[in-house]
């Protein structure tokens, strides 16, 4: 009887065994999921950090993307260069570096424009800080400015300034990210190197309760939105957000916000004139024009008023005269000058 | 024991916590409980898992080993089946569900041979359910399990940040947490009457 039982057990979980066991294997060989050896190539020649920097989960996560066709050779940034290099090698497409990103506070609020609501006596670092009520700043969007970023940034590329607002030296900025992960407020974004024009401001709040808080804080009028020859501006809960593709760096929100939360890193930019050409059709001054730069009676020469011109180049788009010409390059904060 | 379903649902979801009040699948707890993204695919998984592994189960022992009276057996054979179709799935969704695979993909495996899962088709043996009442039970296990580990991501997903000395800082703190939580659980006991 019990050895019955014994051979009964065994037998049992023998055929068992051997059941799954067939179906695992037919499994495996009908449901093979083939791989493309360029997938295992792309992920040995990333750099394995699965900072996920490139916007996809992880280097493995990219890999795949790439082989699929789905992601851009060159979107890895920590590899930079030398990788986008290898991996188009191996994908056989042309190299292109990616362009370099580097941090950009997106806050302007120092100490003399947006003021604590409480006194904060504690640990000085910002993430310790945001737990105790979002953090001593009545502006509760705003960089808090203990200076978390400068201690993690392993590259020595931030400093506080005299308003406890973080100053990013783009020269040392390696665009890696570290303070863009690290800040609680998250205030800081990275962004392309030779972007010009940016809106510095994360409060989502409506523009009275941004007023109360914050000198320069962005209150959602959406004058930006309105005047964007490019249509790149879109007011999403009281925050123009910026399509960068659209973009062109323009400086017309620059100048219509009321509040001064753009920022504008040009140097210069070129100014409008106006050459003999002009038989006065008046539409530069009343279709282009957004800051009335441009005067001058109908069917007589107009004329540009230089302090007024901010170089957006928008009146050249109406001419059909082509008498006008921007004057003078736009310069750029860090990169050689360039022209519109 | 004559509990209806939402009897069955309740108590497995909130009065027997499979994480705080039977304290089965604690690996997981401990283990993916870091962040909340983490901590809510490994849910799926589990209950995905769960569901799957209590209907091949609940039929395998009615059907095959209660008539052959090989019940002593149910340990070897639950892990064995268990292990099986778990890896057959996976196979399964890579192939067919892509979608799928890469939500629950890398937790699969890891919650195959857990003891939650395990523990779960034992109790719906013990408890002499029938194929119904062992669906809601399991389906209310894994919402358990989900709304606990959701819940003690987040705490950790804050302990993370907040100052807490060094010799404490880690899976010591995550323990006292858990510990805490177990407690406020406790408050569920007797829920409605009840007690299995």
């Amino acid at each position: 009887m019990d050895l019955l039982l014994l051979l009964k057990a065994a037998a049992g979980l023998g055929i068992l065994g051997l059941l799954l066991g067939v179906v695992l294997l037919v499994a495996s060989i009908r449901l093979a999921v083939k791989v493309d050896p360029r997938e295992e190539r792309v992920r040995s020649a990333l750099p394995g950090a699965n900072c996920g920097g490139c916007g996809y989960p992880g280097c493995d996560g990219y890999a795949a993307a790439v082989v699929a066709g789905e992601a851009p050779t060159n979107a890895c940034p920590v590899g930079g260069a030398s990788v986008a290099r290898q991996v188009a090698d191996i994908m056989g497409t042309d190299a292109s570096a990616p362009e370099p990103v580097v941090a950009k506070l997106i806050c302007r609020g120092g100490t003399e424009q947006a003021p604590n609501r409480f006194q904060y006596q504690g640990a000085t670092n910002c993430r310790q800080a945001a737990l105790l009520l979002g953090g001593p700043k009545a502006c509760i969007y705003g960089c808090i400015g203990m200076g978390h970023c400068v201690t993690v940034c392993p590259f020595g590329a931030i400093r506080l300034g005299d308003d406890n607002l973080p100053v990013i030296d783009e020269k040392k900025c390696t665009g890696c990210g570290a303070c863009v992960r690290e800040c609680p407020k998250h205030v800081l974004r990275l962004l392309p190197a030779s972007k010009l024009v940016y809106l510095a401001c994360a409060s989502h709040d409506k523009g009275r309760a941004v007023k109360a808080v914050c000198k320069v804080g962005c209150i959602g009028c959406g004058l930006c939105v309105k005047n964007c020859p490019v249509g790149a501006l879109k007011l999403v809960d009281n925050l123009p957000v910026m399509d960068e593709a659209k973009c062109i760096d323009c400086g017309i929100c620059v100048h219509k916000c009321p509040t001064n939360s753009f920022i504008d890193r040009a140097r210069g930019r070129p100014r409008a004139v106006i050459n003999n050409n002009c038989n006065g059709c008046t539409l530069c001054a009343t279709k282009a024009c957004k800051f009335k730069a441009i005067e001058g009676e109908p069917k007589q020469k107009h004329r540009v008023i230089t302090e007024k011109c901010i170089g957006c180049g928008e009146c050249v788009k109406v001419c059909p005269k082509d008498a006008i010409d921007m004057v003078g390059a736009l310069g750029h904060a860090h990169s050689s000058p360039r022209t519109i | 024991m004559n509990l209806n379903a939402g009897q069955i649902l309740l108590g497995a979801f909130l009065v027997n916590n499979i994480l705080l009040m039977r304290f089965i699948g604690l690996c997981p707890f401990f283990g993916v409980s870091n962040a909340v993204g983490t901590a809510t695919g490994m849910s799926g998984a589990v209950i995905f898992v769960m569901l799957l592994a209590t209907w091949v189960t609940w039929v395998l022992f009615h059907v095959v080993l209660v008539p052959l009276g090989l019940v002593f057996l149910r340990t070897a054979v639950f892990i064995l089946v268990i292990a099986a179709l778990v890896q057959f799935v996976e196979m399964f969704l890579r192939k067919n569900m892509r979608a799928l695979y890469s939500a629950l993909g890398i937790y699969l495996p890891l919650i195959t041979t857990n003891c939650a899962i395990l523990g779960v088709t034992f109790l719906n043996i013990d408890y002499g359910f029938n194929l119904l009442n062992a669906t809601i039970f399991s389906v209310g296990t894994g919402l358990g399990f989900t709304l606990v580990i959701v819940l003690f991501a987040a705490i950790r997903e804050r302990l993370a940040d907040a100052p807490i000395s060094r010799s404490f800082k880690g899976y010591p703190i995550a323990f006292v947490a858990a510990s805490l939580v177990s407690l406020a659980f406790l408050g569920f006991a007797g829920l409605f009457g009840i007690a299995f």
